[in-house]
């Protein structure tokens, strides 16, 4: 483990590993102007994404608390948010002014994207010119909140990769750290192991109504996820059940109690391991989480899922010595020696602290390198 | 060694490589359990063999938990896949 942590600290006492300086789009229109703004400000951080018109709702609200808990994310020291109509562009700016970043809005209609991508460059090179002065300073492991889902699991994902995570999750708990797991589907057939970790009745309630509603939303579809759960992917890597695949999942949880059971993109209010509701689809779950505020996302992987995502960085690791030595590139971690019986656990453990520590303190991850930038929005259902 | 089993009580073990049919090495990561058995298929890695008979309609369990159930009786030695088990779960209509 590193002698001392180190980040930024933002003005609500939130704690980033990175700084970046975000254009973020309110809609799909304004994905133009936030790619001009970033292409004539190099070293802006541009987060297209597909949706933001006609929602309305839950949905329309989910859509809100990602944006504004994206741009309110400690990783973002500074965010220039575009939208078509001012009223929606206004509502995320405040959203992200209430953690005292510097951030400002510009809306598209009666100027056009010409005159947006102007003044909207002129304000992104002024914060990202006083972002560059801002420091790393020490900071406590209990300030740092992770994010763990896997993907493109396979059996090695719950014999090596996952109990690999579990360690640091023990650990970073044990330290007064925040961990957020999701994943709603994902825990069917060990859903129940969740319900007895939980802390109390309270939370077990809330826990359980999450997943049976996401149980009844599946049924009422009148499909079943069978061909989808477990994916084609999967079962080529040895997955036979959705339980299968779960109890995998449920690998990379710890030991620990769940603490609370949150709806999507809500921001933890309480240290240790915290139950998100989530879609189990990687972009869409990573982005849930760094707008409920984690920094650095743990992604076990088996047959090798490439995801990144822009706000948090993604440090992927795995057990399969297949995906291992054929995407390296991808993979921040091979712990495959487990299936060997080369090292202990708590050895696999101690060696994704140290890469943990490292990516806090500044180091890259490959996704981060290749470019992986997936934003992704969960839609609830469809629009107006 | 060939193949990992999470639980004392597991009813399938996971091939850590490409397995043969033959003689094949277990190691359980609950315990210090390892046995040799014999595989009466090739147990592609990250696939599963039965440490146990199964009859249809037998639970299946790994983890020390159901991962579903036998769709056809099931002997120690064979691989386990979709084509011998399903989910107790969800189930094609």
């Amino acid at each position: 483990m590193a002698d001392q942590l180190t980040g930024y600290r933002r003005p609500d006492g939130r704690v980033g590993v990175r700084n970046h300086v975000v254009a973020l789009p309110v809609d799909d229109l304004s994905n133009a102007a936030v790619e001009a703004i970033a292409h004539v400000v190099p070293g802006i951080l541009p987060l297209p994404h597909a949706y933001g018109r006609l929602q309305f709702g839950e949905d329309l609200d989910l859509t809100f608390r990602t944006l504004i808990g994206n741009g309110a994310n400690p990783n973002v020291a500074a965010a220039v948010v575009v939208g078509i109509e001012p009223n929606w562009t206004e509502r995320v700016v405040e959203g992200i002014a209430a953690t005292g970043k510097p951030v400002t809005g510009l809306a598209i209609e009666r100027h056009g994207d010409l005159a947006t991508i102007a003044e909207g460059a002129r304000r992104a090179a002024r914060f990202l010119q006083d972002a560059s002065e801002l420091h790393r300073e020490p900071v406590d492991r209990s300030e740092i909140v992770l994010s763990i889902k896997c993907g493109e699991s396979d059996t090695t994902s719950g014999l090596g990769a996952n109990p690999t995570v579990s360690q640091v999750v023990d650990r970073h708990v044990a330290a007064g750290g925040t961990v957020l797991f999701g994943e709603t589907t994902e825990l069917t057939g060990g859903e129940h192991l969740i319900a007895q970790r939980c802390v109390d009745d309270d939370v077990r309630k809330r826990f359980q109504a999450f997943f049976d509603d996401y149980f009844e939303l599946v049924q009422s579809s009148g499909a079943n996820l069978m061909g989808s759960q477990p994916t084609q992917g999967n079962i080529a890597g040895g997955l036979s059940t959705i339980e299968e695949k779960a109890l995998g999942n449920i690998a990379k949880t710890g030991s620990v109690r769940v603490v609370d059971a949150l709806g999507p993109a809500v921001r933890p209010t309480q240290a240790g391991l915290n139950f998100m509701d989530s879609s189990s689809a990687a972009a869409e779950f990573i982005t849930l989480a760094a707008a409920a505020g984690a920094v650095v996302h743990l992604f076990p992987t088996g047959q090798g899922n490439i995801i990144g995502n822009p706000v948090e960085p993604t440090i992927k690791l795995t057990a399969n010595p297949v995906t291992a030595s054929t995407m390296s590139e991808h993979i921040d971690l091979d712990v495959s020696g487990l299936l060997r019986m080369d090292y202990s656990l708590a050895e696999a453990g101690d060696r994704l602290m140290e890469v943990v520590d490292r990516t806090i303190c500044g180091r890259l991850t490959a996704a981060e390198v290749l470019g992986h930038r997936e934003f992704v929005l969960t839609k609830l259902y469809r629009s107006a | 060694m060939d193949l990992l089993a999470h639980d004392d009580c597991d009813h399938v073990a996971v091939a850590v490589r490409d397995v043969p049919a033959g003689d094949v090495r277990v190691a359980w990561l609950s315990s210090e359990q390892r046995q040799s058995l014999e595989a009466s298929d090739s147990i592609p890695f990250g696939h599963k063999m039965a440490l146990a008979d199964l009859a249809e309609g037998d639970e299946v369990v790994e983890y020390g938990v159901r991962i579903g159930v036998a769709t056809r009786p099931i002997h120690r030695g064979e691989l386990v896949h979709t084509h011998n088990i399903r989910s107790a779960r969800w189930q094609t209509n």
